[in-house]
């Protein structure tokens, strides 16, 4: 089992380019370390691309010759969970639109880290807002479209961008994932299909998975051939890459539960238009929510959202993180930054907005112990603005990745 | 049965009632004391008073310096903010539609035909506080259809929410479009230079239809058929009828100049994301935009270089600038931030309240009536919980000629404010820039 699971992770890895490390103090008239209490007058020190000390000025020692940058406001880097950017051309050409795949319902071999452009011009304005992370990769529209990836908003190459190469496998439960009348395919059509697929897809995972583990036991039995989209699904079933299941109306969002259910998978919702309907449901499975863009339209299977959505289920307990989502037209991607804003109008406080951004999204994605936060080991990563970072009127005045000042456009 | 000492109690507070609901039964008389009032026509007052009587503004002030009439119900808004009732420029609320695919000029689709006043979006527009708007339809022909100017008040008809012109007509402009949308096969336009092409054939046609009624000098044997499309135009060549321009491209913006100077029509810019590098041109045509903030650049050709920084290019460049939602492009209830990322940008907070509300309100040709708070014009206005730029301010109260449509403390109104479960059916669902003009 063990061996199993070591080389399928290693089927995955990529070649990381040598990341450019960097020193550098950055100050903050308020510093929001997001696992600690504020700092005024602060400094964060960063010393070879993670952070060494973070304190009151007045603790934190500046060494001599080491670049200083000044903000009002400074956080953690922010965090996109769920995006498509890098997998899309933002001018909506054909022939780079990857977000994608429609050949086949269910895809789950297909690797974001084979599509994405870690030069795609939008992954720089996101970057120019402080987002530092996103989590990128297949869009909803299938059953299995494909496995997600995590990049810094930096780096010239996949490998450069990388930190987890298969951080998820993507999955729509509900209409969004029906043919329609004008596709050329006949399944699935309808919501039960949906779900009939995918479990059995699971169902053929687990028997690949069983007759894997059954060939490591029995030297006389051969391991089953060698199958990608099984073993990404295999990955799925051990608990080794979560689920992310988008899933907009309650019936799909209980089609989710149901299913992780039954087959003891971790799943993240994604979406979740509907959630605020089953809060105790979601809470009682233990499941996080990547909750759809505040400002999404309300429209088809999201025609019954709510901008009190998020502020409902972080009162309730559940992990929340924000997502720039899935767009086809203006804009091609929203910024998390204003996503989390907006819904400070309706019954979010600034500090649940702000960890929803950072730590919680960092959780969710299982990265926390590198970003989220400002705490000493972590990735220099730090958004800076002018004021309150999501007040229409700050702007974004800088960004670290790593240590090293990637933008000081104000915008 | 109620008892007769009972009867007359209860019937005074519905007669009451009505007056307040209808705000047309006698003369209703309102005073919001204590709030900081931004009257766009001049600055900024704090602890202001609002007087409204029935539909109509009456005396805006300081306090002290206005007279209360005693009859007035006095409403206490300390702490709070009034504007203008907000005018989108832009809007595709009400299931808007106007030309079919048939062709790529239709002046004779009008809006007015197609709307459903019962459609959500009117009341998310009213949630974010807007009180006049212009619908349209899209912008995936060269020319889709009369525009109608439409007032938020109660209403069971397009009739009965359509601003009217003078002459008793109903108000409204004529949508184009050049760039990217418009082009499609056959009989639609396939290159720029056709697209300007197809439109100055029918400013001509229009020209040539209008100097035969000329000709025919009354004589009805001698006046050519009558032409719908062709009597809209006419309206457009005299002015009476404003076009409002889908533009994104800083050449597309010079050939919508070019085609206006040619023929005289009036003209706003709608959208206009390179606004930025022809400001100083724009401003020189004396022609006004009305911007759309969108957060990312790209989502198609047209619009790869659109920036922040068009509302404070514009604004130095000396050009009236607008803005709109382009609902549910953005969505209504949202409107006031397209003006506070204007501020962000650095256009002026002056200049930005009154691209929201008086710069629309005359590139409707409107300003008489709306756009600001001043005695003489019709009571729309809208409560603020703070400052009209913050993401943390809440619409509170909006106003249509006295009467109020949205009200925060209302269970029903604060769910269209929220959105949630059915509330915004009948849905808007309609997915217009995506499938109803086929431009993806």
């Amino acid at each position: 089992m063990k061996r199993l699971l070591i080389s399928l992770a290693a089927a995955c890895m990529l070649p990381v380019g040598a990341a450019v490390a960097a020193d550098i103090a950055v100050r903050g008239e308020r510093i929001y370390p997001v696992t600690g209490a504020p700092i005024d007058n602060g400094v964060v020190l960063i010393r070879d691309g993670r952070i060494a000390a973070v304190g009151p000025a007045s603790e934190v020692a500046v060494p001599a010759g080491i670049q200083v940058v000044d903000a009002a406001v400074v956080t953690p880097g922010l965090i996109d969970a769920h995006t498509v950017v890098g997998m899309v051309g933002y001018l909506s050409q054909d022939g780079d639109q990857d977000q994608l795949e429609r050949s086949e319902a269910m895809q789950p071999e297909l690797r974001a880290v084979d599509a994405y452009n870690a030069r795609e011009p939008l992954i720089e304005w996101l970057r120019t807002f402080g987002i530092t992370t996103i989590h990128s990769g297949h869009g909803p529209g299938e059953i299995i479209s494909g496995q997600t990836l995590i990049a810094k908003t930096s780096g010239d190459t996949v490998a450069d961008a990388v930190v987890v190469p298969s951080a998820m496998v993507a999955a729509t439960i509900g209409e969004g994932a029906v043919m329609s009348g004008g596709d050329a395919r006949q399944s699935p059509g309808t919501r039960s299909k949906v779900a009939a697929m995918l479990r059995a897809e699971l169902l053929k995972a687990r028997k690949y998975l069983g007759d894997m583990e059954a060939s490591e036991r029995d030297d006389e039995k051969d391991p089953p051939t060698r199958d990608l989209r099984m073993e990404s699904l295999a990955r799925v079933l051990t608990g080794d890459t979560p689920l992310l299941v988008t899933a907009h109306r309650h019936n799909d969002i209980s089609t989710a539960l149901r299913i992780a259910e039954e087959f003891g998978i971790d799943i993240v919702l994604d979406g979740a238009a509907e959630s605020y309907l089953l809060i105790d449901e979601i809470r009682a499975a233990g499941i996080p929510v990547v909750i759809h863009p505040a400002m999404a339209r309300a429209s088809g299977e999201r025609e019954n959202l709510s901008f009190t959505t998020a502020a409902r289920l972080i009162e309730a307990g559940i992990p929340v993180a924000f997502q720039s989502g899935f767009e086809g037209y203006v804009p091609k991607t929203r910024v998390v930054l204003f996503e989390a804003a907006v819904t400070l109008q309706h019954g979010l406080s600034f500090d649940q907005a702000l960890r929803a951004v950072t730590i919680e999204a960092a959780r969710i994605l299982g990265i926390d112990a590198r970003v989220g936060s400002i705490e000493p080991g972590k990735d220099g990563d730090l958004a800076l603005y002018d004021g309150d970072p999501f007040e229409y009127t700050t702007h974004a005045v800088g960004t670290v990745i790593d240590g090293v000042l990637v933008s000081n456009v104000t915008k | 049965m109620t008892k007769p000492s009972q009867a007359l109690p209860i019937m005074l507070t519905i007669s009451l009632l009505a007056a307040v609901t209808a705000g047309e039964a006698g003369a209703e008389t309102l005073a919001f004391t204590g709030a900081t009032i931004m009257p766009v026509a001049s600055e900024p007052i704090e602890d202001g008073v609002l007087v409204i009587e029935d539909a109509e503004i009456v005396a805006v002030g300081a306090a002290g310096s206005v007279r209360v009439p005693r009859n007035a119900e006095v409403v206490d808004a300390t702490g709070k903010v009034i504007i203008p009732g907000l005018v989108d420029s832009h809007s595709h609320i009400g299931e808007v539609a106007g030309a079919d695919r048939s062709a790529p000029i239709q002046p004779e689709a009008r809006v007015l035909d197609s709307i459903n006043v019962r459609d959500a979006g009117v009341r998310r527009a009213l949630a974010g506080g807007v009180t006049t708007a212009n619908l349209m339809s899209g912008s995936g022909h060269l020319m889709s259809g009369q525009t109608i100017y439409v007032k938020l008040r109660d209403g069971n008809s397009i009739e009965s929410i359509a601003y009217k012109r003078p002459d008793g007509r109903v108000a409204g402009g004529m949508k184009m479009a050049n760039g990217t949308n418009p082009r499609r096969d056959p009989p639609f336009p396939g290159t720029r230079a056709k697209a300007a092409a197809l439109v100055r054939q029918q400013f001509v046609a229009a020209q040539e239809y209008a100097a035969k009624i000329e000709a025919a000098d009354g004589d009805a044997s001698k006046m050519p058929d009558r032409d719908l499309g062709k009597e809209a135009l006419l309206e457009v060549l005299d002015g009476s009828r404003m076009v409002h321009h889908h533009t994104h491209r800083h050449d597309d913006i010079l050939t919508v100049l070019r085609l206006k100077e040619e023929f005289g029509f009036r003209v706003v810019l709608h959208h206009v994301s390179e606004a930025h590098r022809v400001a100083d041109e724009i401003a020189a045509a004396g022609v006004p935009v009305s911007l759309i903030v969108i957060d990312s650049p790209g989502g198609k050709l047209e619009a790869q270089y659109t920036d922040f920084e068009n509302a404070p290019a514009l604004e130095r460049a000396g050009a009236e600038v607008g803005f709109h939602t382009d609902d549910y492009v953005t969505d209504s209830r949202l409107f006031l931030r397209q003006a506070a990322f204007g501020v962000r940008a650095g256009m002026s907070r002056e200049k930005a309240l009154e691209a929201m509300t008086l710069a629309g309100a005359r590139m409707l040709d409107l300003e008489d009536r709306i756009g600001t708070l001043e005695r003489g014009k019709d009571a729309d206005f809208v409560v603020l919980s703070g400052d009209p730029f913050s993401v943390y301010t809440q619409v509170l109260e909006t106003w249509v000629e006295g009467v109020k449509r949205f009200d925060r403390s209302d269970p029903d109104d604060r769910a269209v404010a929220e959105g949630g479960f059915g509330v915004l059916q009948p849905s808007t669902a309609f997915e217009f820039h995506g499938y109803a003009e086929g431009h993806r």
